[in-house]
């Protein structure tokens, strides 16, 4: 009869096996907390945010788009090596780039690749996804199909980079072959009692869909040049999804 | 083997120039002049001002009194220089060597060449008629000094001297001929010496005495007893890589084969001299006598032939080789230094860069150029021209990226006019209406006032407000116009993250 000690021990041994083969494990990875994610990145397999993946965000609204951005930079930030350059491909540029200087990114890091068609959008992005030199291509387009997204994540199989896709007012959101799905809403900033003007950056950011991992959501603001918990008054607490909801 | 130098004379030299440019000039009187010692003078005259009787040297006043409609063009100091270098080049199908003899003039050893045209003559007829096609009148003269043909081409007419006649055909020349300083000109006139047969037999001490070593030195090159250097121009290699095939190609591995070959060659040649390919161009002649070409151009000057291979093998489908492609050609049109500084600076990225650049060369080839942009801070406020584009991947900022004053992740291409509500002057508003939308605003900040750039546009300032709205999403609005002076209007420029 075997221990409970035994049983979870094979259990995790079947688990780091599963997450090699769905690619997981031979990724690069980041040293803990670098990102500035807090208790954030317990959500995601292994404890610490999926490099050489595909992530997916959403965003519904042009105010919530320019926070998807932010959020966005605010990785690219730690994920651009020093001296190393980044792609921005789009079809719907609107990024102005002396805003980056915020999120900690140097502006001239960034390549943008402005094209019209998302077809074009996706061949960029694909081509720029296999080209290990880069560290990061983001791309920005509306659509794409299950078949498209297999492809990008098969070209970051091979080169590690990590590729952010930034879907602007999707009209579907099926399942897409991407390791995360997120989706960034602007929040009311937080300033001490009495001051003007405006907060920080703040966010409602929801990890909607996380392979081998805990869906969340929490509020955080870019303080500083990280990320950190938004939490003027209230405890910060998670707030969990519910079980089902997990492989949605 | 006796050397033989051709003398070539071209007294007008830039006003043939401008009758190329401008034909309707061809029977005007017109003059180059430009000033000097504080009065317009004339540094050259077409041939009608000169049989007006006006000459280089004169006075633009002088030439005005004798021809009222004269037409003056300002001079340029150094186009006759550029003028001639374009010249020598030209000249190089006569003879590899070819020297500038500024300020209007060329001169061309020719030993070994005029057997080609078929004798000397042939072969000075020829020269002076090309020339003559392309729009300059020039005298030339051949002789075996480069003193005797200079001698001769502008004082003697055009002529040939035979060998070792020299010393008879200049006999009758004056003495200017010899490129003697004007202050011993003066002295020969003064002595009544109208013609070199006058001194040339008084002895060397004597001349030496008289005149001084550099009138001796002047004569002895005439004459051929003293040594004057050249100093030949060189000829410009082209780029260009030429590779025959013996039975014509028709297939696209086959285009593909020759390609390699000829990006090979030439990107050996590119590694010697440090240099990299900008802009290429490959040719195909075809056996019905067609040329079918491709043409590239990269991010980074680059000689690395599986890059340009990759680049051209995306267009050999577009060659039609038809019957058959007999010759292919690589031409590299623009080459530029790849510096080593650029390498050493980037240490470990080198390779990055370098990869990062042939994929953007790969996207700009498919995509266009236009696609690709890198920005640069510049020191204007205008957001709109707080940036550059970046010319190149090794571009640096010179100027630090403004972190000071807020400024949003998102700006639309140009603002959009929005209705707003407000309670004060420079207060910001309480609500605004943007697509239809009623926002409240919660927070804001500002106003942060941006002049015009003055001596770009002008008009009224702008005052931007960050403002936050009830849901908590940011927005950059700006007022154009002060309260009280005009009726300002409000705009929605940004979105902060």
């Amino acid at each position: 009869m075997k221990t409970l000690a035994d049983k979870n021990e094979a259990i995790r041994q079947l688990k780091a096996k599963i997450m090699e083969l769905e690619g997981f494990s031979s990724s690069p990875k980041l040293p803990a907390d670098s990102l500035g994610l807090g208790a954030f990145e317990s959500a995601f397999p292994g404890g610490s945010f999926p490099l050489g993946t595909v992530h997916e965000f959403i965003s519904l609204h042009p105010a919530d788009a320019a926070s998807t951005n932010g959020f966005i930079s605010g990785l690219l930030a730690s994920l651009v090596r020093q001296g190393g350059f980044c792609l921005w491909v789009s079809n719907r540029r609107s990024i102005f780039p002396p805003g980056l200087k915020r999120f900690g990114i140097a502006p001239e890091r960034v390549i943008f690749i402005d094209l019209k068609k998302e077809k074009d959008v996706l061949w960029a992005m694909e081509l720029g996804l296999k080209c290990s030199s880069l560290s990061a291509v983001v791309g920005e387009l509306q659509e794409l199909s299950f078949t498209e997204s297999q492809r990008l994540q098969l070209a970051v199989e091979q080169s590690k980079v990590t590729g952010l896709l930034h879907r602007h007012h999707p009209k579907y959101q099926h399942a897409l072959a991407c390791t995360t799905r997120w989706k960034i809403v602007s929040l009311g900033s937080h300033l001490p009692e009495g001051m003007p003007g405006v907060g920080f950056p703040t966010w409602q950011v929801s990890l909607l869909k996380v392979r081998n991992g805990r869906p969340g959501e929490w509020k955080m603001e870019w303080k500083e040049g990280r990320f950190q918990p938004f939490a003027p008054r209230e405890s910060r607490k998670q707030v969990h999804l519910s079980r089902e909801q997990h492989y949605a | 083997m006796p050397r033989r130098f051709l003398s070539l004379w071209l007294p007008y030299l830039l006003t043939d120039r401008q009758v190329i440019r401008q034909p309707e000039l061809r029977d005007r009187a017109f003059v180059f002049a430009d000033k000097q010692r504080g009065r317009m003078t004339i540094s050259a005259a077409s041939i009608p001002a000169v049989s007006l009787d006006i000459r280089p040297g004169m006075a633009v006043a002088d030439a005005r009194a004798l021809q009222p409609e004269l037409l003056v063009l300002p001079y340029k100091p150094g186009r006759e220089e550029k003028l001639l270098q374009g010249l020598a080049d030209w000249c190089l199908c006569y003879t590899p060597v070819v020297v500038i003899d500024a300020p209007d003039g060329l001169v061309l050893e020719i030993s070994g060449c005029p057997h080609l045209w078929g004798g000397e003559k042939p072969y000075l007829e020829s020269l002076i008629s090309t020339l003559q096609a392309k729009g300059y009148q020039g005298k030339a003269a051949i002789a075996d000094t480069i003193a005797s043909a200079w001698a001769m081409a502008r004082y003697g007419g055009q002529s040939i001297i035979p060998p070792a006649q020299q010393r008879e055909a200049l006999l009758s020349l004056p003495p200017a001929s010899l490129r003697l300083e004007s202050q011993t000109l003066d002295r020969m006139e003064k002595l009544g010496f109208t013609q070199i047969g006058q001194f040339i037999d008084i002895p060397t001490p004597t001349l030496r005495r008289r005149f001084g070593e550099a009138t001796l030195q002047r004569l002895g090159q005439a004459l051929g007893s003293a040594h004057e250097t050249l100093d030949p121009i060189l000829p410009k290699e082209p780029y260009l890589e030429r590779l025959p095939c013996l039975e014509p190609v028709r297939t696209a591995p086959g285009i593909k084969i020759a390609l390699e070959e000829l990006l090979k060659t030439i990107c050996q040649r590119l590694t010697k001299e440090k240099k990299g390919m900008r802009k290429g161009i490959f040719r195909g002649h075809r056996l019905d006598g067609k040329v079918e070409e491709v043409s590239i151009g990269t991010h980074m000057p680059s000689h690395h032939p599986e890059h340009l291979l990759r680049l051209f093998e995306l267009k050999i489908p577009l060659i039609e080789p038809d019957l058959g492609i007999e010759l292919f050609e690589l031409e590299a049109l623009l080459v530029e230094k790849i510096s080593e500084t650029q390498e050493s600076l980037w240490h470990s990225a080198g390779d990055d860069v370098t990869a990062l650049a042939e994929l953007l060369d790969k996207m700009a080839g498919k995509m266009g150029a236009q696609t690709i942009h890198r920005y640069l801070p510049q020191e204007q406020h205008w957001p709109e021209h707080s940036i550059r584009e970046a010319v190149s991947l090794e571009d640096k900022p010179s100027t630090d990226w403004d972190s000071q004053r807020p400024r949003p992740l998102h700006l639309l291409a140009s603002p959009e006019r929005i209705d707003v509500m407000v309670p004060l002057p420079d207060y910001p508003p309480l609500h605004f209406r943007y697509r239809g939308e009623i926002l409240r605003v919660a927070k804001a900040d500002g106003p942060e006032r941006i002049e015009q750039e003055w001596w770009l546009q002008s008009g009224p300032p702008r005052d931007y407000y960050v403002i936050e709205d009830e849901n908590g999403k940011r927005y950059w609005l700006f007022r154009l116009g002060i309260y009280g002076k005009e009726d300002p209007k409000w705009f929605i420029h940004g979105f902060f993250a």
